[in-house]
């Protein structure tokens, strides 16, 4: 398969188009809606870029916490979900709140990177 | 029924009737098309006089849209003349129409002047004396909303702490999409449940947004859809939530006040005494409940109810509430 374009250039092509033409363009509704999907674009592309390493970082932290070798991050977030519902992991256990704020913050800074609550987190 | 011609000519007659045979309705706009609720505004001119009005209304004119939670419109304008009489700053209610009437299910009230974007009131300058002045306002209407006697009250549901709880749990899980910090936080809940305080009645939705605020202040609270009988604590909660403080988070009460202050105000208009430590559980509860609303706005995309980008959008917006909860639960251990 080829890659010119790629998904990345062809994303921006059309977030620069919202954001350049259609947007200016438009009114009421539908400007907002243009505005909120030329943001969701900017999410794509910071997922693009960052999910890779974020999701890498939460499946080391997790197969630590849970002492378990599987690979796949979906399958442990079920696992860490089931001990804490049945109470073998709650806020007292150690590493639990580093790693969900570890995670949450990578989480945030692909989908909100401006939210007010990830500067606080990060004093 | 339900076109701008029909609800101006139910509103025509009905001002005839009450403000003489020349007055008339001038100004018929539609103000927001929420899926539960329709806002008008309008101007009823009589001689010399003009007198600016709201009309909310069921779409259509029939309640069949509401959701099961929100109450009624009857009993939302019995709310509002119920708190205007406990000192309560509200619109005050011109008329009720009951289903099946040419308006429809529907009520008029007085339009009160003022803004109610948060980011504004918390930003522009012509709000500092009103923020100055708006904790203290906001612990006092409080208080009197909650020492509203609940016997003189319509029908409402009764949702405590141990409610919400099973409700938004259920909610959660019936999307099987598992995050561990609301894991977390539904497990904590269950732990640290205080023991439930005497039931009021409660607003609901007491946040920037939803009040009207003027130069000098508080001018009205709007918005009484989610008003139910349950713990003075969960308002109180609800204005501290992070998502409701645009932004001003080093001001935990709605962007714009302590909680000190807010409590001291509360208690000295005759609410009960609360610590700070006191509202923990419930602004917790708060976010968790904001973080779960926005999962069921996605999932109304995901089942293409609404299929609009915003709906989708929204979905990455829950991570918001999560990093709240993991603040929340870092000063826990703070204060411990």
């Amino acid at each position: 398969m080829h890659d010119a374009p790629s998904a990345k250039e062809l994303i921006e092509a059309v977030k620069s188009f919202l954001d350049k033409t259609a947007m200016v363009q438009l009114q009421g509704h539908a400007a907002f809606h243009a505005r909120v999907a030329s943001n969701a674009l900017a999410t794509v592309l910071r997922e693009m870029e960052q999910r890779p390493a974020a999701e890498a970082r939460e499946r080391d932290r997790l197969q630590a916490l849970l002492k378990s070798d599987e690979a796949d991050v979906g399958k442990l977030n079920r696992k860490l979900c089931e001990e804490i519902r049945t109470k073998r992991v709650d806020l007292s256990t150690p590493g639990l709140l580093t790693h969900l704020k570890s995670t949450t913050i990578d989480q945030l800074s692909v989908d909100q990177p401006g939210y007010s609550g990830l500067r606080t987190a990060a004093r | 029924m339900g076109t701008a011609n029909d609800i101006e000519k139910g509103l025509s007659d009905w001002a005839r009737e009450h403000y003489g045979a020349a007055a008339a309705i001038a100004g018929l706009r539609r103000l927001s098309g929420g899926a539960s609720q329709e806002t008008w505004a309008f101007e009823i001119e009589a001689g010399e006089k003009s007198e600016p009005l709201i009309l909310r209304r069921a779409p259509g004119g029939t309640a069949a849209a509401r959701s099961s939670e929100a109450i009624t419109l009857a009993i939302e304008a019995a709310l509002l003349e119920a708190t205007d009489k406990a000192g309560v700053r509200v619109p005050g209610v011109r008329h009720v129409s009951p289903p099946g009437s040419a308006l429809g299910e529907a009520f008029v009230m007085k339009r009160v002047a003022g803004e109610t974007l948060g980011r504004k009131i918390l930003r522009d300058a012509e709000f500092e004396t009103a923020r100055a002045r708006l904790t203290q306002q906001c612990g006092e209407a409080l208080a009197r909303i909650h020492s509203v006697p609940l016997t003189g009250l319509p029908k409402l549901p009764t949702s405590l702490g141990r409610n919400q709880i099973d409700k938004y749990e259920a909610v959660y899980r019936e999307f099987d999409l598992p995050r561990p910090v609301f894991e977390l936080a539904f497990a904590w809940l269950k732990d640290n449940e205080p023991e439930p305080a005497d039931p009021v009645l409660v607003h609901g939705d007491f946040r920037l947004g939803n009040l009207i605020v003027d130069e000098n202040g508080l001018a009205a609270v709007l918005d009484w859809e989610l008003a139910h009988i349950g713990d003075p604590r969960e308002d109180i909660a609800w204005l501290c939530v992070n998502s409701w403080r645009f932004g001003q988070t080093e001001n935990r009460v709605g962007g714009f006040g302590q909680l000190d202050e807010l409590l001291d105000a509360y208690a000295a208009a005759g609410g009960a005494r609360y610590r700070p430590a006191d509202i923990d559980w419930w602004e917790i509860m708060g976010s968790l409940k904001w973080g779960v609303m926005c999962m069921t706005m996605y999932g109304a995309f995901k089942t293409g109810a609404d299929p609009s980008v915003e709906r989708a959008a929204i979905g990455r917006r829950v991570s918001e509430n999560e990093i709240d909860l993991i603040n929340l639960f870092e000063g826990l251990g703070r204060h411990a």
